[in-house]
C-alpha cells in the first residue's frame, strides 16, 4: 500500500440507514492509484448499497466519501460521474434498443463543448465534435473486441459481450475510478476468462483503480491486490487475498467450511 | 383524378402541420411519460409572433419569412419556461398531476392570449410570394408545396439529429433507463429542457406552415390543433418519432379525403373516431412498441 499518496477513493465512516435499519455502517475504505480492490461479502451484506452511496443514487446518512481528496456527499449522480466515478450494474443496464456504438457515445459527456443551440444549428464545430466522439467510441469498442457489433442493437449481443459493453460504456465517461458490480455474474468459464483479460487490459491501458464486487471467489482471489470483506453492512476484514483467505472471522462469516477455503487458496496460487 | 391529387396535396399539407405538432407531443411523452396538452397552444403563440413580427420585417426591409426565427425563439422560450415553472415542480408526482397541470397550462396560455390579443381572429400576412403551380389539371399554391417541403425537411433533420448525434442518443437513452443514463453522466434535466426546446421550436415551424395555408389565427386555435396532433401521435404510436410523422400525415390525408369525398361536415368526428378505434384495437399505435406501460 502506498500510504503517502492521496487515495483516489476514500470513504470515512460511511453509512446509511433505511428507516432505522443500518444497511451500511461505519465503512472506511481507501483505494489508491492503480489498485484493484475486491469488495466481497455474503448476499445482502450491503455491497451494492455502497456502490449506490458512492455514485449518488443513495445519500449517505452518516460519514462522507472523497474522490482524490474532494468531498462528494450530496452530489447528484450525473455530477458524481462528471467528477470521475463510473460504474457498471449487477443486472446489466444497457440501453437495449440503441446500437452498441450509441451506448458508448452517449457516455461521452465530459469535455463536450457544444451547447444545445450549437447542436440544433449544427455548427461545423458541432459536427467535428460528433465525429470525434464516434471515433473515440469506436476505439473503446475495439479494446473490448466489440467493434464488429457497433451497429447492432445492444440487446442482440451475447451475454458476456453485453457485460463488456457496459464496462466500455463506463470507461467512456472518462473516469478516475471504475466500480464493477459483479461483472462475472452469470458468465460461463470462457466469458469469465475473457473478462479477466479485459480487466487486465483495462489496468494496463488506463492505469485506473478498480473497485470490484464479485462472487466468483477464484476471480477475486486471483486478480485483486487487496480485499474488503463486508458483513451485515460493516467491514469485517481487509487485507491481501492471502490474509483474507486465512482470516478466521471471514471464514466463519463468509467462506464457510475449511475445504472451500482451500479451493480458494489453490486458485489464488494459480 | 385531378381532384384526388389535389386533395392528396392538401392532405399532406395539413398532415405535415399535424406531424410537426405531433412530434412535440411524442418527444415529450417519450422522455417523461407526460402528455403536454399545452403543446397545441405553443402553435398559437407562434402564430401571434408571426402576426406581429411580419410587419416589423417588412418595415426593416428584411425577407418576411425571417419572422419564423422570431417565432422559433418565442416558442422555445415559452416552451422551456412552461417546463421549468409548471412541469418541473410536479415531476415525479404521478401522471394525473402532470396531466392536470398541462391542461391548466393550456388554459393559462389560451386565456392569457385572450387578455393580450383579444378574441377576434387575425389574418397573418403571407410570408412568401410564390406563383400558383400548375401540373396539368392540378393547380396548387406554390406556398403549399413550399411549406410541405419545409415540413418534410425539418422532420428528416430531426430524425437525423435523434439518430446520429450524441444529444439525440441521450434523448433515446433517458426513456430507456433513467438511472443508467445519469450513471453515464447524462444530466436528465438538461435532456428534458432540450426536448421541450426542440418540441416548441417544431411548434413554431408548424405555426408558420399553418398560417401560410390557413391564414387566420385566434387565441383558441391551439386546442383543436393540439387535440388532433395528439390523435396523430396516438395513431402513430405515442413516443415514436417516425410514428408521429406517419400518424400526422395519415390523419391530414384522411381528414381531407373525408371532407372532399364523404362527409364534409363530419370530418372531425372521423378524427376522434380514429382515436377511439386505435385505443380499443391497438393502443400502442402503428409504430409503437407493443408493451404495456411499466409501473
Amino acid at each position: 500500500m502506498k500510504k503517502e499518496e492521496v487515495p483516489v477513493l476514500e470513504t470515512k465512516n460511511l453509512g446509511i440507514s433505511f428507516g432505522g435499519l443500518k444497511a451500511v455502517n461505519d465503512v472506511n475504505m481507501q483505494i489508491y492509484p492503480g489498485e484493484l480492490i475486491g469488495l466481497i461479502g455474503p448476499n445482502g451484506a450491503g455491497k451494492t448499497t455502497i456502490f449506490n452511496l458512492i455514485t449518488g443514487i443513495y445519500k449517505p446518512t452518516e460519514g462522507s466519501y472523497f474522490l482524490c481528496g474532494k468531498r462528494m456527499n450530496g452530489l447528484s449522480t450525473h455530477q458524481v460521474v462528471a467528477e470521475g466515478i463510473a460504474r457498471t450494474f449487477q443486472n446489466i443496464r444497457l440501453f437495449k434498443k440503441m446500437s452498441v456504438l450509441d451506448n458508448v457515445r452517449v457516455a461521452f459527456n465530459k469535455n463536450m463543448k457544444t451547447t444545445l443551440a450549437g447542436s440544433i444549428l449544427r455548427t461545423p464545430f458541432f459536427w467535428k465534435e460528433e465525429e470525434e466522439t464516434t471515433k473515440k467510441a469506436m476505439e473503446l469498442l475495439r479494446l473490448f473486441h466489440l467493434e464488429g457489433f457497433a451497429n447492432e442493437n445492444a440487446e442482440n449481443l451475447p451475454y458476456g459481450k453485453q457485460r463488456l459493453l457496459e464496462i466500455a460504456r463506463a470507461l467512456a465517461t472518462d473516469m478516475k475510478i471504475l466500480l464493477l458490480d459483479e461483472p462475472a455474474a452469470g458468465m460461463n468459464p470462457v466469458e469469465t476468462a475473457e473478462l479477466k483479460d479485459s480487466i487486465r487490459m483495462l489496468r494496463e491501458e488506463f492505469k485506473i483503480p478498480i473497485l470490484l464486487i464479485e462472487h466468483d471467489m477464484s476471480l477475486v482471489m486471483s486478480i485483486c491486490e487487496r480485499i474488503y470483506v463486508l458483513n451485515f453492512g460493516e467491514i469485517l476484514a481487509s487485507g491481501t487475498p492471502e490474509e483474507i483467505a486465512s482470516n478466521k472471522d471471514v471464514i466463519e462469516a463468509y467462506l464457510g467450511k475449511e475445504d472451500e477455503l482451500e479451493g480458494g487458496e489453490t486458485s489464488a496460487e494459480g | 383524378m385531378a381532384k384526388f391529387i389535389q386533395s392528396l396535396i392538401n392532405g399532406l399539407n395539413l398532415g405535415s402541420v399535424y406531424a410537426l405538432t405531433a412530434l412535440g407531443y411524442t418527444m415529450v411523452y417519450g422522455i417523461i411519460r407526460m402528455i403536454n396538452f399545452a403543446h397545441g397552444d405553443f402553435i398559437m403563440v407562434g402564430g401571434f409572433t408571426l402576426f406581429y413580427t411580419i410587419p416589423v420585417m417588412r418595415a426593416m426591409g428584411l425577407p418576411l419569412w425571417f419572422s419564423v426565427f422570431a417565432a422559433i425563439a418565442v416558442c422555445v422560450v415559452v416552451g422551456v419556461l412552461t417546463e421549468q415553472i409548471a412541469y418541473k415542480p410536479v415531476r415525479g408526482q404521478g401522471s394525473t398531476t402532470a396531466l392536470i397541470t398541462a391542461l391548466g397550462m393550456s388554459l393559462i396560455l389560451e386565456n392569457g392570449a385572450l387578455v393580450v390579443f383579444g378574441s377576434a381572429p387575425r389574418n397573418v400576412s403571407p410570408m412568401f410570394d410564390l406563383p400558383t403551380l400548375k401540373f396539368g389539371p392540378v393547380s396548387t399554391p406554390g406556398t403549399t408545396i413550399l411549406t410541405l417541403v419545409i415540413g418534410i425537411v425539418v422532420m428528416i433533420l430531426l430524425m437525423v439529429f435523434i439518430k446520429n448525434t450524441k444529444l439525440g442518443a441521450a434523448m433515446r437513452a433517458v426513456p430507456e433507463d433513467k438511472i443508467a443514463s445519469t450513471l453515464v453522466g447524462v444530466n436528465v434535466n438538461h435532456i428534458i429542457t432540450a426536448t421541450f426546446a426542440i418540441g416548441s421550436g417544431l411548434a413554431a415551424v408548424a405555426s408558420m406552415m399553418y398560417t401560410t395555408s390557413y391564414v387566420s389565427i385566434k387565441n383558441e386555435m391551439g386546442i383543436t390543433l393540439g387535440l388532433k396532433a395528439f390523435v396523430a401521435a396516438v395513431l402513430g404510436g405515442i413516443g415514436s418519432i417516425p410514428g408521429a410523422m406517419l400518424g400526422g400525415l395519415m390523419l391530414g390525408i384522411i381528414e381531407i379525403m373525408v371532407k372532399v369525398y364523404m362527409l364534409p361536415g363530419a370530418y372531425e368526428a372521423v378524427t376522434y373516431l380514429i382515436l377511439i378505434i386505435v385505443l380499443l384495437v391497438k393502443p400502442s399505435g402503428l409504430m409503437g412498441k407493443n408493451i404495456s406501460e411499466k409501473v
